[in-house]
């Protein structure tokens, strides 16, 4: 007993609570890592979206009309940039706000705002995973680039900082679902978004009272910016617009969804 | 008893966890000379709480109070149980203490710091393992402990160090680099606890350390919680079992309904609340009343009958003397038994001794 005394007395308490960027980097590790080892996770994500994504190619694809593009060059620049929006991101906060990992994270001496950081960069970072996945996937099913490097890295690079906005709102719907399963129904909520946009078909085929929402709401400016950049000047015409109209709302509602429920979260996370 | 006396090595404080029954340590023989005295510069309450209020809910909807003026103190150096049923507010305190909430009113002190003002100073000097075992299945033991020694502050090999002592204090070593998916539920429990040791905190909160184990793995658990208080710690723990509290507490606060109703040294409170209780199991129904009307005079209080069970019940002031009385008039008279012995208060006779009601629940 007094053997063991002596191995915890060899512990001598920290000088200094952990930084922002320690306990960030800390909490991302873990949240990479269970994603990671977790064969569920990693597949699920992986098989939901390629499923998705062969669904569209070769059943709906034909009967989608999208003028001089291709169907599968219109499609996958699209999945690219929304694939945040299928991500289990709300699962997993719901998930360690139940198992009790906020409340031991919340009573350790950590800055509370970098836990959410944390998990913010690895929801990121799997996201950024997915779009990856999408893309290999896409282009064996036939998917090119018709708007040379820079464009392409452009593309990528938004999809990355929507990845971003996309983890934040995950966050925050996933620390006002109280449960696992909500968090997973809550993460439904937000396919209106996806479909009622311009991501699987062109906004024109939709009906007239449709159209401008699908027209004006945020995953029709980041599908359109994407795809702008990736397919080239050319698909301008079909788009209606200029590919720097399509990149400034992008960004617009980027940073938008990244402030708003990054602020929502950090308070309701924070809070006493 | 072993495990009082491998506690009493530290400090002259905890020595007198041995005082339960009843003497007073103003000066100890023989073993107290090797003991080193522990880091306390003062001996102000680890946890003093005042008035401390939290409700829950709305006027409209209906106000649930957590907590109603609960006033306490966890003296430092000793090890202090928070007992009650569920729903009497023992988790809303921890949390308080934890700050994982704000108290609507009251004081609370944690280690001499005000927990409402500075709560960010008292997630210093505390290390909570919560109700359930909040460990990362997917990540092995020690990456668990690493984890949280770097969220305590740790740089990267101070923080592989903590976990390999932690390690083994819980013998966890065999298994420290196996996947937690892997673990028993002890085994999850006693990982949970260390990883609130990485930090080497001055005060430990256990939430119902033990609440879903089985009996055998209790035990385990209690032989680690006994010998990380070895080690020095103050630990305020909560718990539904008045054998628990026994074991592991040397001062314990019953409360119920947000409110502490008794405090006192285990044995101080067996003595006020919960007599020793004998308890007759009779072949015959019709026996049953005739036990009792046996049974009434070696009784503290009215013997309670519980008639489909065939059993009565009444708390004793003399222990086994009164059991073998008991034995001695029941014999007599002939009458057959299932069953007769002597057995400690249960929980519900300790709140039926205290406030007049069962617990609640």
């Amino acid at each position: 007993m007094s053997r063991n005394a002596g191995m915890l007395a060899t512990i001598h308490p920290p000088a200094h609570p952990p930084t922002v960027w320690a306990t960030a980097t800390t909490y991302a590790g873990r949240t990479v890592r269970q994603f990671v080892r977790t064969p569920q996770l990693l597949i699920v994500n992986a098989v939901t979206s390629t499923m998705f994504l062969l669904i569209f190619r070769f059943v709906f694809g034909g009967a989608i009309q999208t003028g001089p593009v291709k169907y599968v060059d219109f499609l996958i620049p699209a999945l690219a940039a929304v694939s945040g929006l299928f991500s289990t991101g709300a699962v997993g906060v719901a998930e360690d706000a139940d198992t009790g990992m906020f409340d031991r994270m919340r009573s350790l001496p950590v800055p509370r705002a970098a836990v959410l950081l944390g998990r913010a960069i690895a929801d990121t970072a799997l996201i950024t995973w997915g779009t990856f996945v999408t893309l290999v996937v896409g282009f064996i099913v036939g998917f090119r680039v018709h708007g040379g490097v820079l464009g392409a890295l452009a593309g990528l690079g938004l999809c990355v900082l929507f990845a971003a906005s996309f983890a934040w709102l995950q966050i925050f719907l996933g620390l006002i679902a109280g449960s696992a399963q909500a968090a997973q129904g809550i993460g439904f909520s937000v396919f209106p978004l996806i479909f009622v946009s311009s991501a699987y078909v062109p906004v024109e085929s939709m009906p007239g009272w449709l159209q401008p929402f699908a027209e004006n709401q945020p995953v029709t400016a980041m599908v359109g910016s994407v795809r702008a950049l990736v397919l080239g000047g050319d698909t301008e015409a079909l788009l209606g617009h200029t590919t720097s109209w399509f990149v400034v709302r992008s960004l617009a509602w980027s940073a938008l969804i990244l402030v708003l429920f990054a602020t929502l979260s950090t308070r309701k996370f924070t809070k006493l | 008893m072993a495990h009082r006396g491998a506690r009493c090595h530290r400090s002259l404080i905890s020595s007198q966890r041995s005082s339960e029954s009843g003497q007073l340590l103003t000066g100890l023989p023989g073993t107290l000379g090797r003991m080193t005295p522990r880091a306390a510069p003062n001996s102000a309450p680890t946890i003093e709480a005042h008035g401390l209020t939290k409700h829950y809910g709305s006027e409209r909807k209906g106000m649930v109070h957590a907590l109603a003026g609960l006033d306490l103190v966890a003296p430092a150096g000793k090890v202090t149980a928070i007992l009650g049923p569920n729903g009497a507010g023992k988790t809303t305190f921890v949390k308080a203490v934890a700050t994982l909430l704000r108290p609507d009113a009251g004081s609370l002190t944690v280690a001499g710091i005000d927990a409402i003002a500075h709560p960010e100073q008292v997630r210093r000097v505390i290390g909570l393992a919560g109700q359930n075992a909040a460990v990362e299945p997917a990540l092995t033991g020690r990456e668990n402990l690493v984890m949280v020694a770097r969220l305590f502050g740790h740089t990267a090999p101070a923080a592989k160090a903590a976990a390999a002592a932690v390690l083994a204090e819980i013998h966890l070593e065999d298994d420290a680099d196996r996947p937690v998916k892997g673990y028993s539920g002890g085994m999850r429990r006693r990982l949970d606890l260390g990883a609130s040791l990485v930090g080497s905190p001055r005060i430990l909160l256990l939430d119902e350390p033990t609440t879903g184990l089985d009996p055998r793995t209790r035990i385990e658990l209690w032989e680690s919680i006994r010998s990380l208080v070895a080690g020095g710690t103050d630990v305020m723990l909560t718990t539904q079992y008045l054998e628990e509290a026994d074991q592991l507490a040397d001062h314990i606060v019953i409360i119920d309904h947000g409110r502490a109703i008794a405090t006192g040294t285990p044995t101080e409170l067996k003595s006020q609340a919960g007599r020793d209780v004998v308890e007759v199991r009779v072949q015959h129904g019709h026996d049953l009343a005739t036990v009792a009307e046996m049974l009434a005079p070696l009784g503290t209080e009215t013997p309670h009958l519980d008639e489909p069970a065939r059993r009565v019940a009444v708390p004793v002031a003399e222990g086994t003397a009164s059991l073998a009385v008991a034995v001695r008039l029941i014999s007599e008279r002939g009458i057959e038994l299932d069953d007769i012995g002597l057995r400690r208060p249960t929980l519900d006779e300790v709140f039926l001794a205290l406030t007049g009601t069962g617990a609640p629940e």
